[in-house]
Order: C-alpha cells, then structure tokens, then sequence
C-alpha cells in the first residue's frame, strides 16, 4: 500500500492522538498522567489481546487476564531476593523479565492447544474455567505466590521514574496497536481469518486449524504478558485476589465497552473504565441518589448491560453509528478505502451452515 | 459465500469426524493409561497420603468415594438447570450461579423467620418442613427471576449466544453487588433438619447422613427431571427443540412459551442447587463464582446440553474433588486444583464438545 493510501482519516486522528499522548507529561498533572494514563494504557494493552482474538481468530478469551498475572507472579518471584515472599530466586531485573515473557507464552501455548478445537461460546466458557483455575492455583499454592501475595517489587532501573513507565505503556500500546492491525493482512493473519469463517474449508485446503488457533492465542499470550510486566511494576505489589474472577469479568467488560471487534475500542473503553472508576465518587450529589464507592460494580454492570442492549459494537459501534447518520454517503466511501482486514462474519447460524 | 442448507449440518460432521478419528488413538490411549494408574495408585501405593492404599485403610477409601457421590449430587442439581437452558436456547447463562447463591440467601432469610431466631440455630429446633419451605420459596425466588431476565434481556436476540453471555455476565456482576450490599459479607448456613442429623458408622468411620439426604434430594431431582423430560409432551417438545429447533417452530408450536417455561425451571434447578449448597457448605460472596465455575467444569466435561452429560460429568469432577485431597501426598495436597485442571485438559483432547456434546 501507498504511503498515500495510509492517509486516511482515521490514521490522521489516532496519529494526531498518538503526539498528543506523547506530549500529555507536559500538559496534564502527574496524578492524570501517571494514575489515569498509564492504567489506561496497561489495561488497553491488555484488552486489546482480548480484541485480536475475538476479531481475527473468532475466540472470546476470559484467560488473558490470568496470562496478564502470570507475568506480574513470574517476574515476582524470579526478581526478588531472599527475606521477601515466592521463590525469591534474585536474579537481574532483566533476566526476570524474560523469564517472565517465557513462562506467560509458554503458559498461553498449553492452554491454547488444549482450547484449539473449540470455539465462540465453547471458548468463553473453557476459558472462564481456566481464569478460575488459574486463580485458586495462585491462591493455593503459596510458594509461588507467598501467603496474600509478594509485595515490594520494584521496577528495572530504565523506568524508574513513574513518567517512564507511562511512556512504556505508550510504547507497547501503539507496537501492539500497529502489530496487531498489520498481522490482519500477512499470511497468518488471512489464514486465521479464514479459519475463524469456516475452519472446515480451511482444514481441506492443508491449513492446520488447531494449529493455527493455538499460535494466535500464544501470541496474545506473550502481548498479555508484557501488560502484566508493566502492571505489576506499576502496582509494585501482586496478590491471588487481584486475578479472581471479579478483576477478569473487568477486563473483558472494558474490551466489551469499546466494541469487542475495534482495536481502538480497547483503549477507549479502558480510558472510560478507568475515568469511572477513579471520578465517579466526584461528581456532585452520586451519594444522594445511592451509588457510592461501594456500588462502583453495579454501576459498571449496568453500563454494560446497557451498551450490550443498544450496540453489542460497543461505544465504537455507537460512534460509527451516530457518524453513518450525520454524513452516510461520505462515511460509506471511507469505509472501503480504509483498507482494513476482512469484515466480521455475521454470528447468525440459525440455518447451521457448514461450520462442526 | 457457503451453501446453506438445514441437511449440510449432518454429512460435514460425520465427515469431520472420521478425518479426525487417526490423531485421536494417541489421547485416548493416554487417557486409559491415567485411568488405570489413578487406580493402581489409590488401590496399592498410596502411601504417605491422607487417606493411604485402599488395600490397607478401605474405611477411608468407602468414605471418600462416598463424599465423591454426595458431592456428585450437589454438582448435578447445580448443573442440570444450567445444561438444560443451554440444549434447547443455546443460551449460556452466565447468572446461574447468581440465581444459585441468591436462593440460599433467601432460604436462610425464610428459615431464620420460621425458626424465630437468626443466629446459632439448633438442627434440633429445625423441622423438616422449616427446611423444605425456605428451599421452595428461595428456588421460586430464583425461578421468578431467572423468567424476568430471559423476558426482559434474552427472549428478543435469540441465537447471539455471545451478547447473551455477556449481558447475563453483566447481570451477574450487578446482582452479586447488589446481594453484597443486602446480605454483608459474612458466611451465613442454612441449617439441615434436625432429622436427618445424625452420624452413621461406615466400617469404622463416621459419616454424616446429611450428605446421604443431599445425595437423596438430587437423586430425587434428577428422575422428577427424566420423567418430565421423557414422559410428558412438554418434554417431548424440550427434547425436540434441543434436536431441531427449526422444526419444532415449524410445527407450529409455540417455543416462546417452552423456552419461558424451560428458563424457569432452569432457574429453578439453580435454586434448588443453592439451598442445597448453602446447607451443605454455607453461601457467602464469592460462592456464586465458584458454582458457575463448578456447573461449567461439569458440563464442559459432560458436553453442553445433555442430561446424560450432567450426570457423567458430576459423577467425574466430583470424584476428582473428593479424591485428589485424600490420595495426594500430603505436603501436595495444596495440588489439588490442578487435577481439576487435568482432568478437563483429558477430556477435551479425547473428546472436544465433552463427553456426550454433539457439536453446535
């Protein structure tokens, strides 16, 4: 593609999103760069893996948030040195690091090819189980992951300051932003597409499905896992609880807000989430009509619950919906020019169709 | 872009599975494998475990296999309600586990009223009606609700099994906020009949006959549910409905009215599983989790949609419960949830949609 088919107007606004960010330290106070920000970029990045999954391959993964506590315990264990809680094995900051990554994509391999004859609502289900398995082995098992979680842990030297680390998250969201929307058009990335719309068609032509969904769910694993990096150098501290189910329904509820086929989307909803999660308790008179703090989950449950009722696209589908109302010939146009990967099947199968 | 046609279902999965009959000997013979070491392990080299061979301890070994059982029972009660809904609306009800622990909190609430006191409830004082209504009326709670949510959020996007999850996932992050702020945090017990509390001698051990009458109630539940699902022509319509919802459309019967009702029973079902649970083991936050957690390992054991499916798959996860803490080493008994783990891990690669799933 020419470097005048990328200028579209969509890439114009997220490049032009993109400077602002980067100039964002300068402009913002440090509580909304360093709390609101890089929470927002830590929990984008890792929903977008829960988009790249369900928008390529068709898998609704619920296991990212525990690939995203796997590499916060990993890297726990092998960077702390004795008189804390885990392993304690003291190595350098960087070796954890890549111990970590291992661990978290190797984890995401088991699981994927266990997972890998499944689909749609199989795979939600199968991956609930693992998310909740996941959190009693944290939870039970306490050598790795000390009794009420390893606490102290501090970040490499390179990010030391919290800035750092807010433009580490940027770093990684935009990477994992730009990989995940070129893998649409490479050859993996078509076959995975092809496989998420009729894995039988693709298996007669020598793809290997299993394969195939396996691989996409290892790379997700590994993208998930450098999310949990950042989170857990940003929290300094993790513990079994923050992986149970509550925090994982959270993850996919924020891809879900952003519309669970945009990779925008993800960023989006996790700026929402984390702007309702930290302001809520401001605004004037929340406490008269009964939503305190306390009831923070009902509120979001019920954000939730509304969005899926009037767009399961999410805000980006309202977005593009209010959009196609106020100009439709022209937003017809740019649709086709974007250039983007192929369309979403429609998940209507009333009539079964060809797929197992 | 594919040939549609209601006959292609069936010829592309015969076909899919015999291609892929060659790459499935290998896990079946590692799952024989497991199975016949599993044995030989509990029955002669346990030792160091807390439960030991079953050779040298067979009290400990009857007592566990009989936990195993009782445990099955409660499992399939929880389940059976969550494989029905999904066999015939392919709605996978990520709330049931809600409806389970707000049923316990409703039975415990009723029973405290009819007994007169709300704390330290003596199993003397408690008559076995004092049980079986709080159990009716938190089930019929639960059933109420279950309706009112497949009415209001379910009934209009049929067939957008995602959305469904997601929005009954919603639902359940609402109510089990909502059951925080009225019920607090603590560990609440419904208390059993004073009747059925006693101690039996089981070849040395004692045992709890509570969990018998557990085993008894879901017993119970599961043959009222096959003869419904088998002698009735409302069952006869669930039971075509699951095979070829089309069809029954088509045949002019009204399958709004068999998906409300079977909704309700399912919730019902769930309810039911609930008050039992809360006697057995308490309700607290949390236990909603665990049970949606438990009903989804069962089923996707069993296969999604099968009755059959629910029993085997409660008859295996709870073995697997009751076992792995009592024959495992004893400083790895921590490593229990990870036979869970393999468990399902086993069953998937020898059979992806479950034990007796068919695919979708």
């Amino acid at each position: 593609m020419t470097v005048r088919g990328q200028l579209t107007r969509r890439n114009l606004v997220l490049a032009a999103v993109v400077v602002v960010l980067l100039a964002l330290p300068s402009l913002a106070t440090a509580f909304f760069v360093n709390f609101v920000m890089t929470q927002t970029l830590i929990l984008g990045l890792a929903a977008a893996t829960i988009v790249f999954l369900a928008k390529y391959a068709g898998m609704t993964s619920l296991a990212q948030f525990l690939l995203f506590g796997v590499a916060g315990f990993m890297f726990g264990n092998a960077a702390l040195e004795a008189g804390a809680r885990g392993l304690n094995l003291g190595w350098d900051a960087w070796a954890a690091v890549g111990f970590a990554i291992v661990v978290t994509t190797v984890v995401a391999f088991v699981l994927g090819a266990i997972a890998s004859r499944t689909t749609g609502i199989y795979f939600l289900m199968l991956t609930l189980v693992y998310a909740v398995i996941g959190y009693f082995v944290f939870a039970q098992i306490v050598e790795i992951s000390g009794p009420g979680g390893i606490t102290s842990i501090q970040r490499p030297e390179l990010l030391g300051p919290p800035v750092r680390l807010y433009y580490a998250g940027l770093l990684l969201s935009v990477l994992a932003y730009l990989g995940f929307r070129s893998l649409g058009r490479t050859a993996f990335g078509l076959a995975l597409q092809g496989v998420r719309d009729d894995p039988i068609r693709m298996a007669s032509l020598g793809f290997n499905v299993a394969l195939h969904r396996t691989l996409a769910f290892t790379l997700a694993g590994f993208v998930v896992g450098l999310g949990g990096l950042l989170n857990v150098w940003w929290n300094g501290q993790i513990d079994p609880a923050s992986i149970s189910i509550g925090p994982t329904l959270i993850l996919l509820i924020i891809a879900v807000i952003g519309g669970i086929s945009s990779f925008e989307g993800a960023w989006l909803g996790a700026f929402v989430y984390v702007l309702v999660f930290t302001y809520l308790r401001d605004l004037p008179l929340i406490d008269r009509i009964g939503i305190t703090e306390a009831r923070f989950n009902t509120v979001i449950g019920v954000i939730v619950l509304a969005i899926m009722v009037l767009s399961p696209e999410g805000l980006t589908g309202i977005i593009h919906r209010l959009r196609g109302r106020l100009e439709r010939p022209a937003a017809a146009a740019a649709d086709t020019s974007t250039g983007g990967p192929l369309p979403l099947r429609k998940t209507e199968k009333e009539f079964g169709g060809t797929r197992p | 872009m594919e040939p549609v046609g209601i006959d292609q279902h069936r010829p592309s999965t015969t076909t899919a599975r015999s291609r892929r009959v060659e790459p499935r000997r290998l896990p079946v013979l590692v799952a024989a494998a497991a199975a016949v070491a599993l044995a030989v392990w509990v029955t002669f080299l346990a030792d160091g475990t807390p439960a030991g061979p079953a050779t040298e301890n067979p009290g400990k070994f009857v007592v566990t296999a009989l936990d195993a059982v009782t445990f099955a029972g409660l499992l399939f009660v929880a389940a059976s309600g969550f494989t029905l809904i999904f066999g015939l609306m392919r709605t996978v009800n990520m709330a049931h586990g809600s409806l389970f622990l707000l049923a316990a909190y409703i039975a415990i609430r009723v029973q405290e009223a009819m007994v007169g006191r709300s704390r330290n409830i003596d199993p003397a004082d408690v008559a076995v009606l004092d049980w079986l209504v709080p159990l009716l009326v938190g089930a019929g709670v639960a059933a109420a609700l279950g309706l009112v949510i497949q009415q209001v959020f379910l009934q209009w996007n049929e067939g957008q099994e995602l959305r469904q999850a997601l929005m009954t996932l919603a639902i359940t992050v609402v109510l089990a906020d909502q059951m925080l702020r009225e019920f607090g945090g603590l560990a609440q017990r419904m208390v059993w009949p004073g009747a059925v509390t006693h101690f039996l001698s089981v070849m040395g051990e004692r045992y709890a006959v509570t969990r018998l009458f557990m085993l008894g109630v879901a017993v119970l539940v599961g043959v009222l549910l096959w003869l419904w699902l088998t002698r009735t022509s409302m069952g006869m319509v669930i039971r075509a409905g699951v095979d070829d919802r089309q069809m029954v459309r088509a045949l002019g019967i009204n399958i709004r009215l068999v998906f409300a009702i079977t909704f309700f029973v399912g919730s019902f079902l769930a309810g039911v599983g609930g008050v039992l649970g809360a006697s057995f083991a308490g309700a607290a936050p949390g236990t909603d989790g665990s049970w949606l957690l438990n009903a989804l390992v069962v089923v996707i054991i069993g296969g999604l949609g099968s009755l059959k499916g629910a029993a085997a798959g409660s008859l295996l996860y709870g073995a697997v419960v009751a076992f792995s803490p009592a024959y495992l080493p004893s400083q790895y008994s921590y490593y229990a949830i990870i036979m869970t783990f393999a468990l399902l891990a086993l069953v998937l690669a020898v059979r992806p949609y479950g034990l007796f799933g068919r695919p979708a």
